[in-house]
C-alpha cells in the first residue's frame, strides 16, 4: 500500500534524504557560518550537494564518528554553525560518549543529523537501522530531538535547527515521504506539534513517517464513523505538553505511532505526558522490543506492524477502551 | 596579555612549585581528585601559561584570535584550575570550592561553565578531536593561532586519539602541538605492565607528526622544545615529555595507586614541607 494513498497524500518524487541535502545546502548558502562534517557517508546522505557548492566548509572525516563528533564540537566553539552528519545507528552508537560530552554537556551550538533512521533503509538490514536513536538521544539532556515528517516540514526542520541556538538532533529517511504540508508553506516551531487533521474520538500521536500512514488510518477509521485527530509531532523534546493534555482532554484516547522502538521512543514520552496531564486509554504502534532484518520497506513496516492497519487496530482498541469507561 | 612576557627559567619554577602547592590544597581539601596526574604536568601547563608559550586575555576568555589550551586527561583538572586562577581567567577563591555542589570548578573541566576551559574532558580520548576542530575553524577564520592539547599516556590507549592523529596529519595542522605527559603509569598500574604504549614515538611518526622528546620537568628544556615545534611546517607536532608521576612530592612519586586519590591532611603536611623545601 502506498504511503499516504488513503488520505489522499500527493507523492513527492525525491527521497527525504535527497530533500535533506538540499535543505542543508539552502542553510549553508544563507549562513557562512554553516559547516558540514561527514563520516563518508555524504552521498548517501546528500550532504554531498554541499560538498559539491562549498566545497570549503564541507570536512570528510572519514569513518571516525568519535573523531567527527569532536571536530565539529571544535568548530562550534569557534563560532561556526557545524552539521555532524552520518546514519543515526552509527553516529549515534559509535560516538555516544563524544555527543554527550562534547556537544550535549558542553551545551554547545552544533546539530547532529542522524539519517537512514528506522527500518525503511530496508535491504541493508539491522546493522544499519536506527531503531533506538531517539532513545539514546533522550539520554542527553540539553538536546532538541526532531523528526521531520514530509519534504516541507524537512526544510523548515533544517532551518529552524540551524537557527536555533544550542545542540539538536534531525532524525532523516532514506525512503520518499508524500507531501503533508505545502511546500513554502509548513508551520513550524520547535516544541509545538501541528494538528495536521481535526477530529473528536480520538488522537493519533506520530512522528516522521508514521505521520502519513496515521493520516491513512484516520481516513479509513472515518468510513467506519471515528473520528480522529492527527498530531504531527515532529519535536520529541521539548515537547508539546499543551497539545497533549489538549488531545487527552478533548478527546478522551490516545495512540502513538513512531518508526523506533516502543522503549525510550516518542510514545513512552508521550505517555508520561499524558500520565501526568490527563490520564486516557492509548495504545502503542512501534517496534516491540526487536531487531529486524533485511527486505523491501514496505514489506518491513508489514511484517513489523507499523502501517495504517496497525495503527487503525490500535485506534479502534484505544477508542473502545474509552468507550467502556 | 597580547604581548608575550619573558619569564626566567627559574621564576618559572618558583611558579610550578607555588601551582603543585594549590594543587594540593585544593585536592586535600575536596578529598578527592587526582593530584599526582596534575603534579606531573605541572612544569608543562606552567610553561605554556606563564612561559610565553601560550597568547591569551584572562579578561576576554573567548577572544576569537586567542590560542588554545586543552586539557585532555581531564583529570588534571587541578592542574588547569591552578594555572586559570594564577593567569586571571578566574578568582582565585574559586579554586578552594572544587567539587562542591554549586560551584563551576567541577571534578572534571566542563566547557561554557568555566572561563579558560576550552572543552569538556573526564572521558579519556576526546580533546585532541577538539584541537584539530579548533585548527579547522582557525583556518576557515583566517587566524594564525596555535592549538596546544596536553594528553595523558594512558589515553594513547584509545581509538579516538589516533583518529584524531590520523586527521590532523591530513589536514596538515602545522599550528597543533600535543603535548604527551608521559608518566608511565596508568589507574591500575605502570602502562607497560597494563597495555603496553612503545614504541610510541615511533607510533606518532608513522601518523605523520613530528615528534620531540623533553624532559617535562627541565623548563628549559620544554620552553626550547615549544619553540622548535613552532617550525614545523605541513604537520603537526607532538613533544612527549617524559615526566614522573606525583613529581615533587617524594611519598607520592613513590606510590602510584595516588592516582584517583586526594592525599589526606596528615600526608599533606609532610607534602607541604617538601613543596617549601622545609623538610
Amino acid at each position: 500500500m502506498e504511503l499516504g494513498k488513503l488520505a489522499g497524500l500527493k507523492p513527492y518524487p525525491q527521497p527525504l534524504r535527497n530533500v535533506f541535502g538540499e535543505a542543508l545546502l539552502n542553510v549553508a548558502r544563507d549562513n557562512e557560518k554553516v559547516v558540514v562534517l561527514d563520516g563518508d557517508l555524504g552521498n548517501s546522505t546528500k550532504t554531498e550537494y554541499v560538498r559539491q557548492t562549498f566545497p570549503d566548509r564541507f570536512f570528510n572525516i572519514g569513518i571516525a564518528e568519535s573523531n567527527l563528533v569532536g571536530i565539529g564540537a571544535g568548530l562550534a566553539a569557534c563560532g561556526f554553525v557545524p552539521w555532524i552528519t552520518s546514519f543515526s545507528s552509527f553516529l549515534l552508537c559509535n560516538a555516544y560518549d563524544q555527543i554527550r560530552l562534547a556537544v550535549a554537556m558542553s551545551n554547545i551550538n552544533a546539530k547532529v543529523l542522524g539519517s537512514h533512521g528506522g527500518i525503511t533503509l530496508g535491504k541493508d538490514g539491522p546493522t544499519q537501522m536506527g531503531i533506538e536513536d531517539l532513545a539514546l538521544m533522550g539520554g542527553l539532556p540539553t538536546f532538541v530531538i526532531l523528526v521531520p515528517s514530509d519534504p516541507a516540514s524537512m526544510h523548515a526542520a533544517v532551518k529552524a535547527a540551524t537557527d536555533y541556538v544550542g545542540p539538536v538532533f534531525l532524525r532523516s529517511s532514506r525512503v520518499a515521504l508524500p507531501e503533508i504540508y505545502p511546500m513554502n508553506d509548513c508551520p513550524f516551531e520547535i516544541g509545538k506539534a501541528n494538528v495536521v487533521r481535526q477530529g473528536r474520538d480520538l488522537t493519533i500521536v506520530a512522528c516522521g513517517i508514521m505521520v502519513a500512514a496515521a493520516l491513512d488510518a484516520a481516513a479509513v477509521l472515518a468510513q467506519e464513523g471515528i473520528a480522529a485527530r492527527v498530531l504531527d509531532m515532529h519535536t520529541i523534546r521539548p515537547m508539546d505538553v499543551a497539545a497533549l493534555a489538549a488531545a487527552a482532554r478533548e478527546t478522551g484516547a490516545i495512540v502513538t505511532a513512531e518508526e523506533h522502538l516502543l522503549q525510550g521512543g516518542m510514545g513512552s514520552n508521550v505517555a508520561r505526558v499524558v500520565a501526568e496531564q490527563h490520564p486516557v486509554p492509548m495504545r502503542f504502534v512501534g517496534l516491540a522490543d526487536t531487531y529486524t532484518e533485511s527486505g523491501d520497506p514496505d514489506d518491513l513496516l508489514r511484517k513489523y506492524k507499523l502501517t495504517a492497519v496497525d495503527i487503525a487496530a490500535a485506534a479502534r482498541e484505544a477508542y473502545a477502551a474509552k468507550t467502556r469507561q | 596579555m597580547d604581548a608575550i612576557p619573558t619569564t626566567a627559567v627559574g621564576e618559572l619554577n618558583e611558579i610550578a612549585r607555588q601551582m603543585r602547592l594549590d594543587i594540593l590544597e585544593m585536592t586535600t581539601k575536596a578529598g578527592s581528585g587526582h593530584p599526582s596526574s596534575s603534579f606531573s604536568a605541572t612544569e608543562i601547563v606552567t610553561a605554556l601559561y606563564f612561559g610565553g608559550v601560550l597568547r591569551y586575555r584572562p579578561d576576554e576568555p573567548l577572544w576569537p584570535e586567542r590560542d588554545r589550551f586543552i586539557m585532555s586527561k581531564g583529570h588534571a583538572a587541578p592542574l588547569l584550575y591552578a594555572a586559570l586562577a594564577r593567569a586571571g581567567y578566574i578568582e582565585r577563591n574559586l579554586i578552594w570550592t572544587l567539587r562542591e555542589v554549586d560551584s563551576p570548578v567541577q571534578g572534571h573541566p566542563i566547557q561554557n561553565v568555566l572561563p579558560g576551559v576550552e572543552a569538556t574532558t573526564g572521558s579519556l580520548g576526546q580533546g585532541l578531536s577538539a584541537g584539530v576542530g579548533h585548527v579547522l575553524g582557525g583556518r576557515l577564520n583566517r587566524f594564525d593561532y596555535r592549538v596546544y592539547v596536553l594528553l595523558g599516556d594512558g589515553e594513547c590507549e584509545a581509538g579516538q586519539v589516533w583518529e584524531a592523529a590520523m586527521s590532523a596529519a591530513h589536514f596538515k595542522a602545522d599550528n597543533l602541538v600535543a603535548i604527551l605527559d608521559y608518566n608511565k603509569y596508568q589507574e591500575t598500574g605502570p602502562i607497560s605492565r597494563e597495555m603496553a604504549l612503545e614504541p610510541l614515538a615511533q607510533k606518532w611518526q608513522s601518523f605523520g607528526w613530528h615528534v620531540e622528546e623533553a624532559d617535562g620537568h627541565d623548563m628549559a628544556d620544554l620552553l626550547a622544545k615549544f619553540d622548535a615545534v613552532r617550525m614545523v611546517k605541513g604537520q603537526p607536532s607532538i613533544i612527549i615529555a617524559h615526566t614522573i608521576k606525583g613529581k615533587g612530592v617524594s611519598f607520592v612519586e613513590a606510590d602510584f595507586t595516588f592516582h584517583g586519590r586526594a592525599l589526606t591532611p596528615q600526608q599533606a603536611e609532610l607534602a607541604r614541607e617538601e613543596l617549601h623545601g622545609t623538610r
